[in-house]
């Protein structure tokens, strides 16, 4: 009995959990990237203890791949060295870890994950729990396979109703992000459901899950179904909330979601499109564990087909992963996005972070279909980001300024 | 005497060390980079022993354990905030940084204050006022009393928190 947090803690452990118990569970496995891999190395052998299982322990190279700098390639190569010593075969250097480890299979329902990334919060959409640790507490899961957690109390969210065409899972979340405050869900799990939810694809319920971290919940759940099924295959687990005591219950109408963007100089100060249209946009990036995935460029190129970006407008589209990259080619998205006068790097985090692919300037905006828009967070603590869905960033893209996507087609 | 390094509500990871600035295990590049862009006069200024009092959800954000780690490496004797980000709060606690939750002291003290600081009560003096803030508990404690997360692993394994979750 209890919630799906609780359902999955309790399966792992074998005997009844509840929130606010404090429990050491193993972990199914244990990703750290090309940034905060080494530190997390450095720990693990700080202990002097040998690695857990090398089958489990995962890397990925996307926070700066390729590198730009010496230091960068001196980190890939520490993890790399590392890698090599200990038999870790799950070296990844084709996409953005919450797209990566979910193309290969790691993330499954029930499950139980750890990554040294605030993001890994992203694969509660197939129904694991999963949440960013430190660096240190990952080295540690690299020797012992466990770590410790609070069993958090739960939000649920249902969200009811359909969406509004050009409305998507990112301005339901920036919706939430609005209402709950940027701690507003600090040390709790969220659990998302209602009919829009169920109505949704895997991809925009990863942008859910993702997005559950920015107002501070340690996990963000959907609960398994047919969805999660198609992907999961053999591995499904059908878990589910039985008769749960939630902490607090949030319903939202989705019907009455305008498309929503995040303004300067915080993820919690969010607006209806309508507040900031016609701001003129330096830069629009699409791409990040956000919105990078196959159903977010579709919606993209659809807009951008047989258009040209703004010539003010530098347009960088990352997609989130080399099998994200290879149907978008194949589907001709990649073909409509270089036409259109955008420019496609290589799978990975982009500019997300603000240390390569389109770093931005003191008075530039940029329109980022990410997750992030703290001051400095792209380049210049003096350039204004605004976060939006991908509908929003290319209907911008084309608009040389914010423009609400229902004007774009 | 610690002098207070006064900072906002929802001070992120990114703040207190850019992604520019942390790539890298170097710790006292790390140290350079600590509040580099935010508060451009802090490395010039902090001296160990200082005080950073924050307001609400200090450290949220990315995980980056580099960001603690740069505090740390200026010799900062406790952060107080109001509120931390849930992953800076493990971080900064696993690593051995002193974090107190206050949720007085923000709104009464000035940055440049003088301000006496008592890590193991949780308790801070400014201007002749006592703050009685909010020492970590539970797993927490136990990983502060052992140093650090790795001391507590190395010490005993998972024991001592094993004894916390029995009593939970």
């Amino acid at each position: 009995m209890g919630t799906l947090a609780e359902e999955i803690f309790s399966r792992r452990l074998g005997r009844n959990v509840r929130a606010g118990d404090t429990v050491i569970a193993d972990v199914d496995c244990a990703l750290a990237h090309d940034v905060t891999g080494p530190l997390a190395i450095q720990a693990f052998q700080a202990l002097e203890a040998p690695l857990w299982n090398a089958d489990r322990v995962v890397f990925t190279f996307d926070h700066v791949m390729p590198a730009n700098t010496v230091a960068a390639a001196e980190l890939h190569q520490m993890i790399r060295a590392f890698a090599a010593e200990h038999g870790v075969r799950h070296l990844y250097a084709e996409g953005i870890c919450h797209q990566v480890l979910v193309e290969k299979g790691f993330i499954r329902p029930g499950g139980i994950v750890v990554g040294a990334d605030s993001h890994s919060t992203t694969y509660g959409a197939l129904g694991c729990f999963a949440t960013g640790l430190g660096s240190t507490d990952i080295g540690v899961v690299f020797a012992t396979g466990k770590t410790w957690f609070r069993v958090p109390e739960t939000l649920r969210i249902d969200v009811r109703g359909e969406l509004p065409p050009g409305v998507s899972a990112k301005d339901v979340a920036l919706h939430v992000v609005r209402i709950m405050g940027a701690d507003g869900a600090d040390y709790m799990a969220v659990e998302w459901g209602g009919e829009a939810v169920r109505a949704m694809p895997l991809d925009a319920r990863l942008t859910l899950c993702n997005l559950s971290v920015d107002f501070g919940a340690k996990a963000g759940l959907v609960e398994p179904d047919e969805v999660t099924r198609a992907h999961a295959g053999e591995h499904f687990a059908d878990v589910h909330p039985i008769q749960p005591s939630y902490a607090s219950v949030l319903e939202v109408d989705a019907s009455g979601i305008r498309p929503q963007v995040a303004v300067h100089p915080a993820i919690d100060n969010v607006h209806d499109i309508d507040d900031v249209a016609g701001t003129p946009l330096h830069e629009v990036f699409i791409g990040s564990c956000t919105n990078g995935r196959l159903d977010d460029l579709a919606v993209v190129a659809a807009v951008l087909q047989d258009r040209r970006v703004h010539d003010r407008t530098r347009t960088v589209i990352v997609p989130a992963s080399r099998g994200v990259y290879l149907s978008a080619l194949d589907a001709g998205y990649i073909d409509t996005f270089v036409r259109a006068g955008a420019l496609v790097l290589n799978p990975g985090c982009g500019p997300c972070l603000g240390r390569q692919h389109g770093v931005v300037g003191a008075g530039e905006n940029v329109l980022s279909t990410s997750n992030r828009n703290y001051p400095g967070r792209m380049g210049s603590p003096g350039a204004r980001i605004y976060l939006a869905s991908p509908a929003v960033a290319a209907a911008s893209a084309v608009a040389g300024e914010i423009a609400d996507p229902a004007e774009a087609r | 005497m610690a002098r207070v390094f006064k900072l906002g509500d929802g001070v992120s990871t990114d703040a207190i060390i850019p992604g520019r600035y942390n790539v890298t295990t170097d710790r006292d590049t790390l140290r350079r980079g600590c509040l580099v862009e935010a508060r451009p006069d802090f490395g010039q200024n902090v001296q160990p022993g200082d005080v950073i009092v924050a307001g609400r959800n200090f450290g949220c954000g990315s995980s980056r354990e580099h960001a603690p780690l740069a505090i740390k490496e200026n010799g900062v004797a406790a952060v107080v905030a109001a509120s931390f980000a849930r992953i800076f709060y493990r971080n900064a606690v696993n690593i051995g940084l002193p974090v107190i939750r206050c949720d007085a002291l923000h709104d009464f003290v000035e940055d440049g204050d003088d301000a006496e600081v008592d890590v193991a009560r949780a308790r801070v003096t400014v201007r002749g006022r006592e703050f009685q803030g909010e020492a970590p508990s539970g797993v927490a404690l136990r990983i502060i009393e052992a140093g650090s997360l790795i001391g507590m692993i190395r010490e005993g394994g998972w024991a001592a928190v094993e004894e916390v979750s029995h009593v939970s």
